[in-house]
């Protein structure tokens, strides 16, 4: 350093001593407001809320009954209440429960707190989240029911064979050769995002049969209380935008969000910056190597087409169709961008299993409000108008209408969906 | 009654329809605290899901999401002589209520008035000789210019995706649009609905007489559709259902499509529903309003101080609140002192019915607002100095419904019973229409006030209505009989019938014309003769600002919401630029 520059650093600590101290002291503060802003969203990305905000409660005061094949696991107060919350945790402590599924007192949490994900988040993530828990959250003396399983679930110390067997405490590894945005996806749905969690198959011990990319099983679609949950290892039908839309929207020209993805979507995809969405959709792209889209059925598609907008001689499924969901999907079976989700080639509606749709028909949906699409339109439930074989001969008609291509399905599987509704 | 006090906000709004969800909407935006109070019930989504709305008895018979008359009756009567009777079945018009009021039922045409229609008075003065106007008609100028005017009715048709075709766009005449349209900055956002077969045929006929048919510009979207405010509207699907009704298929631009969704979101917005907003509350000096009484769902009488208060419910109710409230001086036929009440106007309709035995009109496929009109008989588009009167009509063939009850059949066929449906089964599909929506003048002694025996439940005055057709609208009438009796014959049907009101008419309140009712707090540039000024504020209580119907000082052949929404957006960027900064009147006088 030349005399120049010390001289200048002189004088300018000379004029900043007098309001120094201060100066620090607010940049400690907004580095701290910013930390915990940052924490905030890191809390968005990895869904925090989604498991422990039951609706009515103090947000992250915990209580939500998740009901697994073992009992029902209710998730904790993880508040900085001292007594019912975390308030007592260290940052390493708090971090081993993150990211170990390990508590202060050597408890060890069972997988539905998705900490095999987590083991992958980054320190500086780790270090927001723990400064926004204890600082930006509210404690709350809300006390969550006690988790109860039966033996042996009930033996907790098993988890450490679990955790040994299945767990990897292997920080994120990124892609080598891939693009600084591909990589940040990887980061995000391998670890915060623990997309993994639903979208990967599971092996013997419900465990997640693989936990990065380098693995091929890994994200390639499973399923969740009977809906087949679609692969995503390369969503041929969806360019890069629609899956950015699809998960910051709830919504894109081709499809509208349904199942247990409306939560995801309202309480953390949504919330998250373009930057982050755009990563997470190349992600994707890469990781499925960009398979073409499967031409449509050209000549199929427009016999259904021409059949329904005829409107003779109408099978019981082609009229049940015109009569309750013409209206929106139209003749076409497009829907309309953005608004009415498209029912030819639809995941949903081709799945192996058929739950989703009948559920769908059966159930309605509605769209979640979004900061980016706050419309909230109802697709309303036909549990009501239709029975279980008309429902079938519907579900039958959409399943194999248009360039569609999947079996039939039966009264019995609606009967079976039906018993499932809750109202 | 022990009396709740409310925290206090910003800005309260009385009545969430259109006006009422722009208001909140555009000032919560602005960072106020906005709270909403609704006389109705809350109405969402799940409440018209697809098919529940598709139920012409409940919703166009039994009023479905109409006022009832008990909430909102108005008397009547024809004349000052006269006693006013209470409305117990609505019949010319009805009113709706609950979230999205009126807005959720429309039709959903969506079209502005002509430049001369917003400078009628200055057209008048300019175009007839003293002595043709009838003596007692008071009709004036709306006190802003188009120029100005102009931006809020093109944000408020992006917000409603207006679907239609451009007549004129910044001065060039375009081909197949309206081209008497004032100019427009922008384009129509979407491309019109699809015509309907008598649309086509209409059209046609209109185009060889000479006229300049266009589709009407319409708020059931012709494309899927994000507004302004990120709010989705779906395609329409022609089903039909659309006046008295919700939308079941969020076609139709609604405060409900186009606003509330957006509106919910925000943390500074609240709204209160079955708050029925009582009076305002002014301070001593009746210079200002420091909130509104309401009562809640509970009955308890609730005060809900306020910094701004925007009254924002259906026309009449504005202004029997502003005279309930002591807001300006009411209005005195005799001695034309005060404008509270004054310059009330409806509207009149009719037309020909044409029958046609070997033509299948499809009204199963249709929209509120598919059709053709021509807008050639509107004041200064065509001689009506030289004969006698002034006004005109949008003269239009429609097909806004193919709902069974409401289906025309041909003379002679019996209203019930086997007749009626041998009749329909024989009828169903083979009628057109072609119908006219006029202008209606203001005039001195037409006009509202509180009724001196009639009460509502809680002890408050019903308003009263004096409203009877004048020499004016009938000669008008007569003179558009002539013109869709020359369109008829051209288009040759069958059979025919016509529905024209003859000069010795009175005004049938039992008979549905539309729920256009304006007028009775008007905006104006003088504190004489309008109650709001142009940014639709009180000359006398400069924190309140009355948005609606009620500040047209006449009306004109254009449907009224196009410019409720832009008059509405317009005061509601004058409260956001100048009002905040300077709290007082905008307009000095």
């Amino acid at each position: 350093m030349n005399k120049m520059k010390l001289k200048r650093l002189f004088i300018a600590n000379a004029l900043l001593l007098g309001t120094g101290l201060m100066a620090n002291a607010q940049a400690d503060d907004a580095n701290n407001a910013q930390l915990i802003k940052q924490g905030e969203y890191v809390a968005r990305l990895g869904d925090c809320g989604a498991c422990h905000t039951v609706a009515g409660k103090p947000a992250f005061s915990g209580g939500l009954a998740i009901n697994s094949n073992l009992g029902t696991i209710y998730s904790t107060n993880i508040t900085p209440d001292k007594d019912h919350g975390i308030g007592g945790y260290t940052e390493t402590q708090f971090s081993d429960a993150v990211r170990k599924g390990v508590l202060p007192d050597g408890t060890r949490l069972y997988p539905a707190m998705p900490y095999p994900d987590y083991a992958k988040i980054n320190d500086e993530d780790m270090h927001a989240l723990y400064v926004y828990f204890m600082q930006g959250v509210k404690p709350s003396a809300e006390q969550p029911p006690e988790t109860d399983l039966s033996f042996p679930f009930s033996q907790r110390w098993g988890m450490r064979f679990w955790n040994w067997a299945f767990a990897s405490d292997k920080p994120f590894q990124p892609i080598g050769g891939a693009s600084a945005e591909v990589n940040r996806g990887a980061y995000l749905v391998e670890s915060l995002g623990h997309c993994g969690s639903c979208h990967t198959p599971r092996g013997l011990g419900m465990n997640e049969k693989a936990l990065d990319s380098s693995d091929s099983d890994f994200l390639a679609g499973g399923t969740l209380n009977n809906w087949d949950v679609p692969s995503l290892r390369g969503v041929a039908h969806w360019d890069q935008q629609e899956i950015v839309d699809y998960l910051g929207k709830g919504r894109n020209d081709k499809a509208a969000v349904g199942g247990e993805m409306t939560s995801v979507v309202e309480n953390s995809t949504a919330h998250m910056t373009d930057e982050d969405l755009k990563a997470i959709a190349a992600y994707i792209k890469f990781l499925g190597g960009n398979p073409p889209v499967p031409a449509p059925e050209t000549q199929k598609t427009s016999a259904t087409e021409a059949k329904l907008t005829a409107a003779k001689n109408l099978s019981e499924g082609e009229r049940l169709y015109l009569d309750n969901c013409g209206a929106c999907h139209f003749v076409t079976g497009k829907g309309a961008p953005g608004v009415f989700p498209q029912l030819d080639q639809a995941t949903i509606v081709n799945a192996k299993d058929p739950t989703g749709l009948i559920h769908t028909i059966l159930a309605g949906a509605q769209q979640p409000s979004t900061a980016r699409a706050p419309s909230t339109l109802v697709m309303p439930g036909f549990a009501g108008r239709l029975t279980d074989e008309e429902a079938a001969q519907l579900s039958t008609f959409i399943r194999q209408g248009w360039s569609n291509n999947a079996p039939a399905v039966t009264a019995k599987d609606v009967s079976e969906v039906r018993k499932t509704l809750t109202h | 009654m022990a009396q709740v006090i409310k925290p206090e906000v910003d800005v309260v709004v009385v009545g969430l329809g259109w006006a009422g969800s722009l208001m909140s909407i555009e000032l919560a935006m602005a960072g106020l605290t906005v709270r909403a109070l609704e006389r109705g019930g809350d109405r969402g989504y799940e409440e018209f899901a697809y098919p529940k709305p598709a139920d012409e008895y409940a919703y166009a018979v039994r009023n479905k999401v109409m006022a009832t008359p008990a909430e909102a009756a108005v008397t009547v009567r024809y004349n000052m002589s006269e006693t006013a009777l209470p409305t117990r079945k609505w019949g010319a018009f009805a009113p709706g209520t609950g979230v999205g009021g009126s807005g959720l039922h429309w039709t959903a045409v969506l079209i502005r008035p002509t430049p001369t229609d917003l400078k009628l008075k200055t057209y008048a003065d300019e175009a007839y000789k003293p002595g043709i106007l009838q003596e007692d008609m008071r009709i004036m100028d709306f006190p802003f210019t188009w120029d100005e005017i102009e931006p809020y009715y093109t944000k408020f048709e992006h917000i409603c995706g207006q679907s239609g075709k451009t007549g004129n766009l910044r001065g060039q005449i375009m081909e197949g649009g309206d081209p008497f349209e004032g100019p427009r900055s922008e384009p129509y956002p979407l491309p019109a609905l699809e015509d309907t077969l008598n649309s086509s045929m209409f059209a046609e006929v209109a185009k060889k007489m000479g006229y300049h048919p266009f589709p009407n510009p319409s708020a059931c979207v012709s494309r899927a559709w994000i507004n302004p405010y990120g709010n989705q509207i779906a395609p329409c699907n022609y089903c039909g259902y659309c006046s008295k009704y919700p939308c079941l298929n969020y076609s139709k631009a609604s405060p409900q499509t186009a606003v509330m969704d957006a509106l919910k979101r925000m943390d500074n917005f609240s709204y209160e529903v079955h708050a029925n907003v009582l009076k305002v509350e002014l301070h001593d000096d009746k210079k200002t309003a420091k909130g509104v009484i309401y009562r809640d769902a509970q009955g308890n009488e609730c005060f809900q101080p306020a910094k701004i208060v925007v009254l924002s419910s259906f026309q009449f109710c504005n202004v029997r609140l502003m005279l309930l409230s002591g807001i300006g001086k009411p209005y005195n036929p005799i001695t034309e002192e005060g404008v509270i009440g004054r310059n009330y106007a409806f509207l009149s309709n009719g037309g020909s019915t044409l029958f046609f035995k070997d033509k299948n009109f499809n009204p199963f496929a249709t929209a509120g607002a598919t059709g053709q009109m021509i807008n050639d008989i509107s004041p200064g588009n065509f001689d009506g100095p030289a004969l006698g009167f002034i006004g005109g009509a949008k003269i239009h063939s429609s097909q806004a419904t193919g709902t069974p009850i409401s289906t025309s059949l041909p003379k002679g066929t019996p209203a019930w019973g086997t007749g009626w449906k041998e009749g329909m089964e024989e009828w169903y599909g083979h009628s057109m229409k072609i119908s006219i929506t006029t202008t209606c003048q203001s005039y001195r002694d037409i006009y509202l006030d509180l009724d001196p025996n009639y009460k509502d439940e809680y002890g408050y005055p019903l308003l009263r209505m004096t409203f009877d057709w004048k020499q004016n609208e009938l000669k008008l009438q007569q003179y558009l009989k002539g013109i869709v009796g020359n369109i008829t014959k051209e288009l040759n049907p069958d059979s025919y019938s016509e529905s024209f009101l003859p000069m010795d008419a009175h005004f049938d309140l039992t008979k549905y014309v539309s729920t256009h009712n304006v007028g009775g707090a008007v905006m104006g540039d003088n504190p004489k003769t309008s109650a709001l000024n142009k940014f639709l504020q009180s000359w006398d209580v400069h924190n309140v600002f009355v948005p609606g119907g009620n500040a047209f000082p006449q009306n004109f052949q254009a449907n009224p919401t196009d410019t409720i929404g832009a008059i509405t957006l317009m005061a509601a960027q004058a409260i956001k630029d100048q009002y905040l900064k300077n709290p007082g009147p905008l307009v000095q006088a």
